[in-house]
């Protein structure tokens, strides 16, 4: 392959996805830690290298709204955000979905207020997964660049917005090899968006997202159209679909390109792994470093790595999981007053599963509380202890804290 | 992948977005709405009186673009609510609010006397 | 020159049926804005009684693209949209109106108002002002009139209302004007003239209802022109910056005949029942103070430049 490698920030691999996919409507308004890519996309623009309407907008809600109406209108857009600007365009988030806009977003994920904390942990992507965006998770910068340009397919594909989700600081400001695909690559693999659900054309006058009814109602030709129910249902089935979609956009960009992620999820040292280390973003590269650790211990520990954490993976994840004693959920957010999220949704996903293991969760890395390999080997040992001893259920444990000073 | 919204057709027709066609009566027959309906005396309305399309003020001023322009104007009781600013703002007073029940509409008036 | 009623328009796009209450000024100024527009058109609508009028999924009863948004985005979807027909090659077929009311103009949309002026974003603003929040059952909005009772001001309104035109001037956009939903030719005239001139072109609608001001619905046009005699609502535009009285408040000004007292006006509607003389004789002096400022800008004494930094476009 021709690509050329450079030294980049996560960032920076954002912004090349954005300017590869030729998005033609940009909103952009700054937060730390996404502020370099919409400074790179500004300066390309300016440049004239990247052909773009450039919208600087006066806040992320009015960024996300920029985004609904050019994409309503046929465009590709792009935008990014994180933490607390992802709660100001939170009514927004979800509004693109319901509307079915091909809208694709990095969020750089950092810690919710309060208390203010600029660094990273990914409660922000995880406060609106409910949403109906795709989500994926990428755990380094070269996966950031192609899984952003990824996401143009999907969701032109599907109809629905996806959320590409990396770790704040720790791959938005971090170096990184990656390599950069040519444009012709990148252009026999994402052709021009050309189909959207909405018409907007003074002679064939539509009115697009009006009020719904709660039952199907009668159009003025007699046909019973859907009410509320029936819309979202089919949104839901769109995400659904994008199970098979996005492993698919992911081979296909593979044929294209060289480079595959995956799919839905990826794993390294699985094989007749007996602890399973689970995490979403970066937390996963650490991870191999601790399965390789534990391993040299004689523990049979692997990583499983989600990509796609909404649609979630329920089938791949029984599939991989089967059999196993145990699988270890790293959260880096946290569904107060219950447990991590990921963890959650993957207990959930395991009962009743054949072969299902025991599940335990770890909190870490809330607002940017370093974690080391060590750290989560160390948690790992701590919940084979616990299951060796009998513990089918376990609290959840945080990594680093320190409540006694 | 998933059909676009198709054109039009009788049955059921799911939609992935809610979008929506403009026809007349979208809330139904509005005339029902009314107490009282417009009715243009000919033979005070300055179009009628002139013999050609002038004045049109009733016309201009209908919120629901019930009236059509006419010698004289035409006012479609289907869809009219019954608001009464035609016959406010005609100059020639010749627009009259008249109760529906003296229209065969209701066989008794708002005291409960038969109509008539 | 006002266009004569003879000369407007015949064709309609806002279909008889539709959801709006009986006598709403909106669906008379609505005519008129499609019309000048020649339904060459793109809206966008946020939640406000024009939505309801714009009619329930699956049927739409106004004749021309529209898009529904959320409630504090409308000028910014239209400036997302202004920006998606400019990308995608089709700025030149339609123009881009926003169309919000008072509330989701000069309260929960100011923001976005706000920064899409800044930025002289290519599209028409247009607020039709029913002085509350309408549709969720007469609500105080920053541009209730003062005294005015509604559903959260049970004793009347003690603010008067926020001047949003004014705010619009300060951010230079190269036209403000401010008409009223009860002189149709003076709306067409407006739109028609912004059609015709690029950037953020903001109008200011003056729009009675019937139903949240407490009067009866025959009476929307008169109480509308009421409002311009006493001077309550002035019909002018700020061209690049030059102000000028329209219409009716044109003449009123030239005759120098003493304007309708604003107590006559206050009495014909339910939600000012109850005002003091004390809280009446506030409006009026207040209502007299902002007619002398008119008057003399009018009459090209500026009083205060409120045009801004002026905009020098890039693109």
């Amino acid at each position: 392959m021709s690509d050329q490698v450079s030294v980049m920030t996560g960032n920076e691999a954002a912004a090349n996805a954005a300017r590869l996919a030729r998005v033609q409507v940009i909103a952009a308004y700054p937060i730390t830690p996404q502020s370099p890519v919409v400074e790179q996309l500004a300066a390309w623009v300016e440049s004239g290298e990247l052909p773009a309407e450039f919208v600087a907008v006066e806040s992320e809600h009015s960024a996300m709204t920029v985004c609904i109406g050019a994409s309503t209108v046929g465009a590709r857009t792009f935008t990014a955000t994180s933490s607390n600007g992802l709660a100001y365009m939170t009514e927004q988030v979800w509004w693109a979905p319901g509307a079915r806009l091909p809208i694709v977003m990095c969020v750089v994920n950092r810690a919710m207020a309060a208390p203010w904390n600029v660094l990273n942990d990914q409660q922000d992507s995880m406060s609106v997964r409910d949403a109906g965006w795709v989500q994926l998770f990428c755990r380094d910068n070269q996966e950031i660049l192609d899984t952003t340009v990824q996401a143009y397919r999907i969701a032109e594909r599907l109809h629905v917005p996806v959320m590409v989700c990396y770790d704040g600081f720790l791959l938005s400001h971090t170096m990184m090899p990656v390599a950069v695909p040519t444009p012709e690559q990148i252009d026999a693999f994402l052709p021009p968006f050309t189909e959207p659900f909405t018409v907007v054309d003074p002679g064939d006058p539509h009115n697009i997202g009006p009020v719904v009814m709660a039952e199907p109602r009668a159009d003025e030709t007699g046909a019973t159209r859907g009410g509320y129910m029936e819309i979202r249902a089919l949104h839901h089935r769109a995400l659904l679909d994008a199970l098979a979609i996005i492993p698919e956009t992911d081979a296909e960009y593979a044929s294209a390109v060289g480079r595959s992620w995956g799919g839905l999820t990826w794993e390294h040292l699985l094989d007749a792994a007996e602890v399973v280390l689970v995490a979403a973003g970066s937390l996963g590269t650490q991870l191999t470093v601790t399965a390789e650790q534990l391993r040299s211990e004689g523990i049979k520990a692997g990583v499983l790595g989600i990509r796609a954490y909404r649609p979630f993976p329920v089938e791949a994840l029984r599939d991989k999981l089967a059999g196993r004693r145990l699988a270890l959920v790293f959260d880096k957010a946290l569904s107060y007053g219950y447990e991590g999220p990921i963890c959650s949704d993957l207990r959930g996903a395991m009962l009743g599963s054949d072969g299902a293991p025991a599940v335990f969760g770890a909190v870490c890395g809330l607002g940017g509380r370093d974690v080391s390999p060590e750290d989560l080997a160390e948690a790992a040992r701590r919940a084979l202890t616990d299951l060796d001893a009998g513990a089918r259920t376990r609290e959840t444990d945080w990594i680093n804290l320190h409540l006694e000073g | 992948m998933h059909a676009r919204m198709s054109a039009r057709g009788s049955g059921s027709q799911m939609s992935e977005i809610s979008m929506s066609r403009p026809a007349v009566g979208e809330a139904g027959r509005t005339g029902d709405w009314r107490n009282n309906r417009p009715v243009i005396d000919a033979a005070k309305c300055l179009a009628v009186k002139q013999g050609k399309v002038t004045c049109q003020i009733c016309w201009v001023y209908c919120p629901d673009g019930c009236i059509a322009q006419g010698v004289g104007p035409v006012i479609d009781l289907t869809y009219c609510k019954g608001c009464g600013i035609c016959a406010e703002e005609c100059p020639a007073g010749a627009i009259e609010m008249q109760p529906e029940s003296l229209h065969g509409v209701c066989a008794v008036d708002e005291t409960g006397e038969a109509a008539r | 020159m006002t266009t004569k009623i003879l000369d407007l328009p015949v064709a309609s796009y806002v279909l008889p049926g539709n959801r709006s209450c009986a006598g709403c000024g909106i669906g008379i100024a609505l005519r008129q804005i499609t019309a000048a527009l020649e339904g060459r058109m793109v809206m966008t609508v946020p939640a406000s009684c024009l939505t309801v009028l714009g009619g329930m999924f699956p049927i739409a009863s106004v004749n021309v693209p529209w898009v529904n948004v959320a409630f504090p985005s409308t000028a910014a979807a239209a400036s997302g949209i202004a920006a998606g027909l400019r990308a995608t090659g089709r700025a030149g077929e339609m123009t881009v109106l926003a169309m919000a009311g008072d509330g989701g103009t000069g309260d929960i949309g100011i923001q976005a108002l706000s920064g899409a002026a800044e930025r002289n974003e290519d599209f028409i603003y247009l607020c039709y002002d029913n002085e509350a929040y309408m549709n969720t059952g007469t609500q105080r909005s920053g541009l209730t009139p003062a005294g005015a009772r509604t559903t959260t001001t049970w004793a009347g309104k003690r603010e008067n209302p926020k001047d949003i035109p004014r705010i619009m001037e300060a951010h230079g956009i190269p036209y403000v004007a401010s008409t009223s939903a009860a002189f149709p030719a003076d709306v067409y005239d407006k739109v028609s003239k912004a059609r015709g001139i690029t950037g953020l072109r903001y109008i200011h609608m003056n729009t009675p209802c019937p139903s949240g001001w407490g009067f009866d619905p025959k009476d929307t046009v008169r109480l509308g022109k009421l409002a311009v005699d006493t001077g309550l609502v002035v019909l002018y535009e700020v061209e690049g910056g030059v102000f000028r009285l329209t219409g009716r408040s044109a003449s009123l000004a030239k005759t120098g005949k003493p304007r309708v007292p604003v107590a006559d006006y206050l009495a014909t509607q339910t939600r000012f029942r109850g005002m003091k003389p004390e809280a009446i004789a506030a409006v009026q002096a207040w209502v007299d103070e902002r007619w002398e400022r008119f008057v003399a800008r009018d009459a090209g004494v500026c009083d205060q430049d409120l045009r801004g930094a002026g905009h020098h476009q890039l693109r």
